[in-house]
């Protein structure tokens, strides 16, 4: 039970962990990975989900679930490293605040 | 669908149809325009006709188009809205033949006369509508097909005009369709012409029907310029003059009064509305926007706006004349419906006449005019002489039944405020009248293509002409078979009984 | 004549099958996606008069059935949204047929309109297909495939203009998407560890109050929210739908916008209806005033057109949320039916304002309002079909939008919540406010004009008054998409209850 238990607070901490690099850093590269990181931790609670009560019988759905997630995430993080060279190429840098209204707030927060 | 039914729908469509060609028709194209805005009117008027004679031998006239069970449309021509529809349509025909004239040689004539198409279909919805609902659908459009009326000149007056004008009435469409709704959940599908829907709400609603009246009342006096929602009204005076004939004679304000009259009449019924003590609170309303708008119109000194704010005070003769809770009152109310119609649209016409022939716009240049323009001072004489009550004119008659109807329900307070009013009306009107006729000429008038024999062109003197002579027939012969009083009187006998 | 079944996958195989071939073989796009957008809105009519034949329906795609397998659920909401998409979407690729041809054929950059040209005509088809799978899909986990495909699509189509603003709104739009579906899949996860199953009709009949639900749940909504763009998650919308190609922004926000709400609709109209407490209900609500009024101000303060017009997207989803408290108040069907009227309304008429301002756009070469004075002179059936769509989003009578508006407000009324009335009230007065300040620099202001570019061609111009009108006499024909209504309540089903574990 303990197992079970570590691999759902895993999946958890990962999910949070990823939230919080997805809001908080300002690289999309890493917002990126923020993201893949938080599914990751979905699919390991998912998976975990497919022991039922009885250790035996394991349901086979969250694993074909699981599998198209996977699937899903690797088309969704192509798709946004291509946008991040897209921003790279007309911005000169892959943040998502631009650097001149950066300082546009700090100055009105100044 | 039955043949009474594809009648009223005729009825609409002679106006909309040739409106909405019109805005297909090239700009230039002058003579097909002017055809099939004639040949509309000319149709509609001849439709009525059937419909009044249908009515006449005792015909119900009857259409309607489900949208959701307890929501429909419906077109029903009870003898109220016979009486709105012809006086909507004679006066359309002769507005129309105005515009024609009065427009002939300016710009955006095609969206002019498409929208003014509209409009009428419009008026006439609303005359027609035989529920709540359809009433509310026709009221709104008109505020939407009225707006490019009043800023048709496009001005920066104009479109601030335009901006007050759709902020009033946006504003009570949005108040008229909160009481709109609450109604029809306390009361179901409100139909005009059966029992009065609001009475047969059980009594504890008693509080909530009294704020949806006051609702109704809010959003109806803005269009009916009941004070202080009147705002909108003097500033509106910047549009062209057919469009301030029409919008003062037939459609936007006897819109808002209209519904008023439905509310009082069809929605809630006489008996229950001054049962709940409705009707003394809007008496006294209407009272106060005979004074006030009398008092503002003698301060003015430009003619349009002195005829608005007479119109604001006019109006509410009508509310008044309804909210007496009497017979005869209601009989003075509603026929004023006609005549205070016929009169102002005369005036308008014949003050449309001196800016366009002269460029006349205020009262103090006016001296002497008559002289120059015989035939239009005298048809804006009977105009003026009626609204004061002068007998025989039309005005005459409805102030009579107004003031014996305050005798009749013992409101001596509403003779006097006639009186007052009365003195009012002849201290404005009067002195234009004394200046025009009997003061020498002392400003020069930029003359405007005057070289044709009569004074002004004909399509412009011909119809005041038409409406001054009906002022004065139908105060004539207000007891005849077929006048306004009569028609007037079959519908107040079928409201209160024989 | 074929069934119901047949119209139902071709809804989603024929899009699919369409945007691939259009994607390898880029030089038939022309001819291959207005062909498709034809074809998708036959297969929706036969949808709609298959459904209309026979009732609702579930059906297990290759007899494969739940959990394994992939099932339809057939009632009359998804019917009603696969039709407006097909009439939206038919709508829209007309006019982005002649907007790519218009663009290709005047301006210098040829390579760049054609490169957009050439990947707008899969993607948008790609996105047609997940959205009618959406809309037909009974089973959550599928519809968070075409969710995700939804969302990445859409971002494609945002990005596809090229412009820095657009590849940044693209890539905000990506993350927000990004982060809603990661909360929605968890909400999911947590879901089918709870109860074994993820068919909605199956768990409605399963769910009982429990702190599980209540996390799933909240996690499901949040996801679904940042997607819808409800107040105060709207922040990437207006960039997104603003700075995108015209037809793709007319999609954005005619369409997908209500993907997300459609299943929120589902899942608080329905699925989880009986168990979830008044006050969420409340607080949406709340927050779709919130909504209406920030949307409509921002809309008041902007100076593009099509930054407005965004903004006003933001005010009208407010609307959509304002109404589910009042479906869960409402004894009869009232509100339902005025959420889906308000939906279909917005549908058409956002719609027709983007593509109008976007053929504004390309005459006028900008897009500040302040400077558009005067264009009906050389674009008189644009700028109509613009007033007409906005006087449809003011709730004018007879639009769609009215009838939705007075249904609710009886509604309110009624249940003697009419705060709720009020609002939506106060609402179409300040989008009155904006179609205003747009109509009178359209209408009426005098021309300070000169026509310079090219003409717009007719298929520009003609589906946005379509749609418009559309939008405008919607109200007149209400009886009929609600018809459908009535006749689809949720469907019974065997097959999904028999695997339960």
């Amino acid at each position: 039970m303990s197992t079970i238990f570590l691999y759902n607070f895993s999946g958890l901490a990962l999910f949070a962990i990823g939230l919080h690099g997805l809001i908080r850093s300002s690289h999309l590269l890493r917002k990126i990975l923020a993201a893949n990181l938080m599914s990751s931790g979905i699919f390991l609670i998912m998976i975990v989900g497919a022991y039922g009560p009885d250790q035996a019988l394991i349901d086979p759905v969250p694993h074909a679930m699981v599998l198209t997630g996977i699937l899903v995430s690797i088309s969704t993080t192509a798709v946004a490293l291509v946008l991040v060279c897209l921003v790279q190429e007309t911005t000169n840098r892959a943040l998502l605040l631009q650097k001149r209204k950066r300082e546009q707030r700090g100055r009105t927060d100044a | 669908m039955n043949w009474g039914g594809l009648l009223l729908v005729m009825i609409l469509l002679s106006s909309l149809v040739p409106g909405l060609i019109i805005f297909a028709l090239p700009e230039k194209s002058n003579r097909p325009r002017t055809f099939l805005n004639l040949g509309g009117a000319f149709l509609k008027l001849l439709l009525i006709l059937v419909m009044i004679i249908g009515i006449y031998q005792g015909r119900q006239f009857a259409v309607r188009w489900q949208l959701l069970p307890g929501l429909e449309l419906a077109l029903n021509s009870d003898p109220l809205a016979a009486l709105f529809s012809t006086l909507s349509t004679v006066l359309w025909l002769l507005t129309t033949i105005y515009a024609v004239g009065y427009l002939e040689q300016s710009p955006n004539r095609r969206q002019f006369f498409g929208y003014f198409s509209i409009c009428v279909t419009v008026t006439v919805g609303i005359a027609l509508a035989g529920n709540l609902i359809t009433f509310f659908l026709f009221y709104e459009l008109l505020t939407l097909t009225t707006y490019p009326l009043v800023t048709h000149r496009g001005t920066r007056e104009a479109l601030a005009a335009g901006r007050v004008y759709l902020a009033y009435t946006l504003s009570g469409g949005a108040v008229l369709l909160v009481a709109v709704a609450w109604l029809q959940v306390l009361a179901g599908p409100v139909a005009f012409g059966g029992p009065p829907a609001a009475a047969a709400v059980p009594a504890t609603h008693e509080l909530q029907l009294i704020v949806i009246f006051f609702l109704f009342i809010a959003g109806l006096g803005v269009k009916a310029a009941l004070v202080p929602l009147h705002g909108w009204l003097p500033r509106a005076m910047v549009a062209p003059a057919p469009v301030s004939a029409l919008l003062h004679a037939v459609a936007v304000v006897k819109a808002g009064v209209f519904g008023i009259i439905r509310i009082v009449h069809d929605v809630y019924g006489v008996p229950f509305a001054a049962g709940l003590n409705l009707l003394l609170p809007l008496a006294i309303l209407a009272s106060l926007s005979i004074i006030y708008g009398s008092l503002c119109a003698l301060r003015e000194d430009d003619l349009k706006k002195r005829l608005a704010y007479s119109t604001v005070s006019q109006l509410s003769y009508i509310i008044l004349g309804v909210s007496v809770a009497g017979p005869l009152a209601a009989m003075g109310g509603l026929v004023h419906l006609v005549h205070q119609g016929l009169m102002k649209i005369t005036l308008f016409f014949c003050a449309g006449n001196l800016a366009e022939t002269l460029g006349v716009h205020r009262i103090s240049e006016m001296r002497g005019i008559a002289r120059r323009m015989p035939l239009t001072m005298a048809a804006f004489s009977v105009g003026a002489l009626g609204m004061i009550g002068f007998p025989p004119m039309a005005g005459f008659v409805s102030k009579w039944y107004l003031g014996m109807g305050a005798l009749e329900a013992d409101k001596m307070w509403v003779v006097a405020i006639l009186a007052v009013s009365t003195v009012l009306n002849a201290a404005y009107f009067l002195p234009i009248l004394i200046q025009a006729w009997f003061k020498p000429q002392e400003s020069t008038w930029s003359e405007q293509g005057t070289t044709a024999r009569l004074e002004t062109h004909w399509m412009l003197l011909v119809p005041p002409l038409v409406t001054a002579f009906l002022v004065v027939a139908v105060g004539l012969l207000a007891n005849a078979q077929i006048s306004p009083l009569a028609w007037v009187k079959l519908i107040i006998g079928l409201e209160y009984g024989p | 004549m074929p069934d119901t079944p047949f119209w139902a996958v071709c809804l989603v195989v024929v899009p699919l099958f369409f945007a691939i071939i259009c994607f390898v073989r880029s030089s038939l796009v022309t001819f291959l996606g207005p062909l498709a957008a034809w074809l998708n809105a036959l297969a929706g009519l036969g949808m709609t008069l298959s459904f209309v034949h026979s009732g609702p329906l579930r059906y297990a795609i290759g007899g494969w059935q739940a959990p394994l397998g992939i099932n339809f659920s057939i009632d009359g909401l998804s019917v009603l949204l696969v039709a407006m998409t097909a009439v939206t979407g038919l709508s829209v690729s007309m006019y982005a047929k002649g907007y790519f041809s218009l663009r290709i054929g005047s301006a210098g950059e040829i390579n760049r309109h054609g490169h957009q040209r050439a990947y707008f005509w899969p993607v948008w088809l790609l996105l047609w297909a997940a959205l009618n799978g959406l809309f037909l899909s009974a089973d959550l986990f599928n519809i968070y495939v075409t969710l995700e495909i939804i969302g990445l699509a859409a971002v494609v189509l945002t990005a596809l203009s090229g412009k820095p603003a657009a590849r940044l709104a693209a890539m905000r739009y990506l993350l927000v998407s990004l982060l809603g579906s990661c909360c929605y899949l968890f909400g999911v996860a947590l879901l089918y560890r709870s109860y074994g199953i993820l068919d909605m009709t199956a768990l409605s009949r399963l769910v009982s109050p429990a702190p599980l639900l209540w996390v799933s749940l909240a996690l499901l909504t949040t996801g679904l929210l940042l997607k819808t763009a409800l107040f105060p998650l709207h922040f990437w919308l207006p960039p997104a739908h603003a700075n995108a190609l015209a037809p793709v922004s007319a999609i954005l926000s005619g369409l997908v916008v209500k993907a997300s709400f459609y299943l929120i609709l589902r899942l608080w109209g329905e699925v989880f209806a009986q168990v979830l407490p008044f006050a969420a209900y409340v607080l949406l609500g709340v927050l779709g005033c919130g909504a209406v009024l920030w949307g409509a101000v921002q809309a008041l303060l902007q100076k593009r057109l099509k930054m407005l017009i965004a903004y006003s997207t933001v005010a009208q989803l407010g609307y959509l949320f304002i109404a589910l408290p009042l479906i869960r108040l409402d004894p009869g069907p009232s509100a339902r039916e005025a959420v889906i009227l308000l939906i279909m309304a917005h549908a058409c008429a956002k719609s027709a304002m983007f593509m109008a301002a976007g053929s504004i756009f390309l005459k006028a070469g900008h897009d500040r309002i302040d400077d558009l004075d005067g264009i009906k002179e050389v674009l008189p059936v644009s700028s109509f079909a613009f007033v007409l769509a906005g006087v449809s989003l003011m709730g004018f009578p007879p639009s769609g939008g009215f009838l939705g508006k007075w249904l609710l407000l009886g509604v309110s009324l009624a249940s003697g919540q009419w705060w709720w009335g009020i609002m939506l009230v106060i609402g179409s007065l300040l989008a009155a406010g904006y179609v205003y300040r747009i109509a009178c620099h359209l209408l009426v202001f005098k021309a300070s004009f000169s026509s310079r570019r090219g003409s717009i061609p007719p298929v520009m111009e003609w589906p946005a008054v379509l749609l418009a009108v559309l939008a405008m006499i919607l109200g007149l024909l209400a009886g009929y998409p609600l018809g459908l209504l009535e006749a689809g309540c949720p469907v019974p089903i065997h097959a999904c209850l028999e695997v339960m574990p």
